[in-house]
């Protein structure tokens, strides 16, 4: 009975699920599991042309967007957490290096909200967010209405469907049921409003694994395209019970790509000659390694399903 | 500027930093439901919480929520430690719903510039008449519409201070006299502090700032020549209290290599 397995490696994953042109949800969970090992294959595959979808997504969207694989970037937040503003972001928007950027600015509630509409399958959700705001003025799939049930003005949200979401979990089995916990951000919604979606796991495990849990399902199988095994595929942002978030990479980051030569030398360390996510765990010294590592594990208690 | 300040700092033994963590803690009364966020507000929660406010609740945009302190000091929301034990770790819209409903009492919030009317911007600086592109909104723009007082800190700098924001990432009393009722916000919603490294500003009910205290040290001269318009001044200005030794004792447990109060 069982079906045919998704498991697939980051590189086809990305060959045959995202192609340029495409729009992608990055960064769905904040600053907790972030899909850098897919950023960095896009990267290698020079992708062009992509629309970046996300509330913050962190130094991600800096590193595609300096690598010029994006024309269009619609979040919240773009920068570094850790150290402020991103370098590549900027020059992107101000000079258009190494190519002109279209910004949609969004909050991370009206972000939240396209991917619900789009999740929900209605053409809008409503909000009081942003009005007054200049965000309400510039970004078209912001629209004030009045509302057909009360004397109030809303804003609609326009629904938000991207092309391919890329969700890093904790664990999943081999046809994308997927175990989420910790930081969820807008991940449930985003794989819901998306055409396709890519699980990046830390852990494969048996379908039984997945099933004696299905409140911690927050993804089904069903409506998984790919599957990737991926261990340290969300470094430097943290897995919970996996790996601590690597600050110092996050700051050096920063340093290392104020000029677009510094970040030419950042993408020639860290991803243009990386084969793939092993080779890039390689490089980091054991001791630092060891520093991210979970000190001290804390599991749940077991749910009883029984009847 | 920074010799002088640190000097002084010293030798009232504690840092403008502190003090403004201690203001910031005071904004939060005990019970409440405050959006907290990173940096000197997060300290200022932890502060509230050991201190006046023990049963005040913590939300993060990324769907957490929690009643006790992580047990490390947290460089961003989605640390681990802030997740373990966590009264809750929800859906970022399970938080901005609280929000919208109205139930969420405050919210702090940054900014590159902050206006009379208490707008906020944090989408483009300026440098040398040159436009500098920053992370953006974030949150701020919901927290700012939707919580029932948001309280604002930055470095109080006459380029930060400025009569007009030149974007309006998050809207505060907008042009004054009414204006958030107009543009359909919640009407008990709005700016209600914006602690500087110089004082604590506070809003008329026509919705522009004035100058309610000072921190030890500063001058009403030196509030006004560093802010970019001309800034009324309360008849009733007071010293910014200094933060008690309970108050300082446990931002330097939380904090002890003051990495966020410097």
């Amino acid at each position: 009975m069982a079906s045919e397995s998704k498991l697939t490696t980051m590189h086809d994953a990305i060959v045959r699920h995202v192609p340029s042109g495409s729009m992608v949800l990055l960064g769905a969970q904040l600053e907790q599991m972030i899909p850098f090992a897919a950023g960095h294959e896009l990267i290698r595959q020079s992708r062009r042309d992509l629309t970046l979808v996300g509330p913050i997504s962190d130094i991600l969207f800096d590193q595609l967007i300096g690598a010029g694989c994006v024309s269009r970037v619609m979040a919240a937040w773009v920068g570094n957490v850790s150290a402020g503003v991103g370098y590549c972001f900027r020059r992107a928007v101000e000079q258009g290096i190494p190519r002109r950027l279209e910004t949609v600015d969004y909050s991370n509630f009206t972000l939240a909200l396209a991917l619900h509409a789009a999740a929900l399958g209605v053409p809008f959700m409503p909000t009081y967010a942003t009005l007054g705001s200049d965000l309400l003025k510039k970004n078209g799939n912001l629209r004030e209405f009045p509302s057909p049930v009360s004397e109030e003005k809303l804003v609609a949200v326009r629904a938000l469907r991207p092309d391919v979401a890329i969700i890093n979990v904790q664990r999943a089995d081999t046809q994308g049921n997927a175990h989420v916990w910790g930081s969820l951000g807008v991940a449930i919604d985003g794989a819901r409003a998306s055409r396709k979606v890519i699980i990046v796991a830390e852990e494969i495990v048996e379908p039984g694994v997945i099933a004696s849990d299905p409140n911690r399902t927050l993804i089904p199988g069903f409506m998984v395209s790919a599957v990737v095994h991926e261990p340290g595929g969300a470094h430097p942002s943290p897995v919970q019970g996996y790996y601590g978030r690597d600050h110092a990479f996050f700051s050096e980051y920063h340093d290392q790509t104020k000029r677009v030569e510094d970040f030419e030398n950042w993408l020639s360390r860290w991803v243009l000659p990386v084969r793939d996510r092993h080779e890039y765990m390689e490089k980091f010294s054991s001791e630092r390694y060891e520093a991210l590592r979970v000190r001290e594990h804390a599991l749940s208690a077991p749910a009883d399903y029984g009847y | 500027m920074r010799a002088r300040t640190d000097a002084e700092s010293a030798a009232r033994g504690f840092t403008f930093s502190e003090l403004m963590v201690a203001a910031a803690a005071r904004e939060i009364r005990d019970g409440e439901l405050v959006f907290v966020g990173m940096r000197l507000p997060m300290l200022a929660f932890l502060v509230a919480r050991r201190t006046h406010a023990p049963r005040a609740i913590g939300l993060f945009e990324n769907g957490i929520i929690r009643e006790t302190p992580a047990k490390e000091l947290l460089y961003t929301m989605g640390d681990p430690p802030n997740l373990r034990a966590a009264t809750q770790c929800g859906q970022m819209l399970d938080v901005m719903g609280l929000l919208q409903q109205g139930r969420v009492d405050m919210g702090f919030l940054g900014a590159a510039e902050v206006d009379r009317f208490g707008n906020l911007n944090s989408t483009w600086g300026h440098r040398n008449r040159e436009m500098q592109r920053l992370p953006g909104s974030g949150g701020a723009c919901d927290i700012a519409c939707l919580a029932k007082r948001t309280v604002v800190l930055l470095a109080h700098e006459r380029a930060r201070l400025t009569e007009r924001v030149s974007h309006v990432t998050s809207p505060g009393y907008g042009l004054g006299d009414g204006w958030r009722h107009a543009q359909g916000l919640p009407l008990s919603s709005g700016p209600s502090a914006v602690i500087t490294t110089m004082g604590v500003l506070r809003f008329g009910t026509d919705g522009e700032a004035y100058l309610a205290s000072v921190h030890p040290g500063v001058s009403v001269e030196e509030v006004l020549t560093n802010t970019g318009w001309t800034l009324r001044v309360a008849d009733e200005l007071v010293d910014t209290p200094v933060p008690s030794d309970s108050e300082l004792d446990v931002m330097r447990e939380i904090d002890p290599n003051h990495f966020w109060t410097r």
